[in-house]
């Protein structure tokens, strides 16, 4: 079905890590969303010129408001501007819920696991928060892949030590001092505890770059999973 | 830095299909004529957007879907790599 264009205000701005940021909008009339979705974000310059690209929802519906995560990409078009130059108070146009295949409902109540490289967190998080805000039962596990301490989303919610959620961060480039695991690339021992606890039902969201989604799914299906539990969401 | 990856995958035609669809294609499920890798939309490689987003096969990246849309007009290739339709949507005709 066609949706249209709306116009959402930017209201907030803060810091995820150096360059990554959370942005809100304020957005009349949307008409809610599911946790995985994505909006266009379409920017119009002076002379006409349009550029629309695709962001994750950081959290589950609450009326009016979108949390997106930004990670500028260099040499972009559109994030660079959005992630830092956009200011408040100024208007973009955002179209949506878009996309229907990479989403969690609370009425799932099989075993999750959530494998996250970078930026993937974002829509991850939105069935994180939506998990927990259902007050969901069924079993999370959430993998964090980045590159050191610094390249942590959510850092503050995701320590609290939420007893609905199992958390693991792991690094790619620089382990904190007194880590137990070497820094180094997702690997298949990563994998098998969390793979242990998933139930043959159980079902595995992988966001993230291009490079990190196709290695993390081809680790899971080797190990044996069921390469039709397994969604992905590539960022490029 | 963030390195940028060639392609994203097909949940990225969710909007762009919107103008055009009554479904939801990115659930569409698709058998590539060439290898015979099956899968939804969704998980096809997508390259673009300049000067169009072109959906491939994850396997062995035979084109499945062309979109190219300027000010005025949409192209739309199904299937192979010719032959596309060529039409205006409500959201072109708004302007």
């Amino acid at each position: 079905m066609p949706l249209p264009w709306r116009t959402a205000r930017l209201v907030e701005r803060a810091d995820e890590t150096a360059t990554a940021r959370t942005l809100v909008l304020d957005a009349p009339g949307w008409p809610g969303h599911l946790a995985g979705q994505h909006v266009d974000i379409r920017l119009t310059a002076d002379d006409g010129y349009q550029a629309a690209r695709s962001y994750s929802l950081a959290a589950p519906a609450d009326g009016a408001r979108l949390e997106l995560g930004v990670e500028p990409v260099t040499g972009g078009e559109v994030s660079p501007y959005l992630a830092d130059d956009l200011p408040i108070g100024a208007s973009v146009e955002v179209r949506g819920p878009l996309g229907n295949w990479f989403v969690w409902r609370p009425e799932q109540d099989e075993p999750v696991l959530l494998v996250a490289g970078g930026s993937g967190v974002v829509p991850l998080m939105a069935m994180v928060r939506a998990h927990r805000r259902a007050a969901s039962t069924s079993p999370f596990q959430l993998i964090h892949s980045v590159r050191g301490e610094a390249d942590l989303w959510y850092r503050a919610e995701l320590g609290a030590g939420d007893p609905a959620l199992d958390v693991r961060f792991l690094y790619t480039r620089q382990a904190p001092p007194g880590s137990t695991r070497a820094a180094g690339r997702l690997m298949a021992a990563d994998l098998e505890p969390a793979l242990k606890r998933l139930t043959p039902t159980g079902t595995v969201y992988v966001c993230g770059p291009t490079g990190f989604v196709e290695a993390a799914a081809d680790l899971l299906t080797s190990a044996g999973q069921d390469p039709a539990t397994i969604r992905t969401e590539r960022f490029g | 830095m963030t390195e940028v990856s060639p392609h994203v995958d097909g949940n990225s035609l969710a909007g762009p299909l919107s103008d055009i669809f009554s479904v939801d294609m990115t659930r569409a499920s698709w058998r590539c004529p060439g290898c015979g890798s099956t899968g939804p939309l969704a998980e096809l490689h997508v390259y673009g957007p300049e000067p169009g987003l072109t959906a491939r096969c994850a396997d062995c990246s035979r084109v499945a879907l062309r979109l190219v849309r300027n000010g005025e007009d949409t192209w739309l290739t199904l299937g192979g790599a010719e032959g596309p339709f060529r039409f205006r949507t409500a959201q072109q005709a708004q302007g």
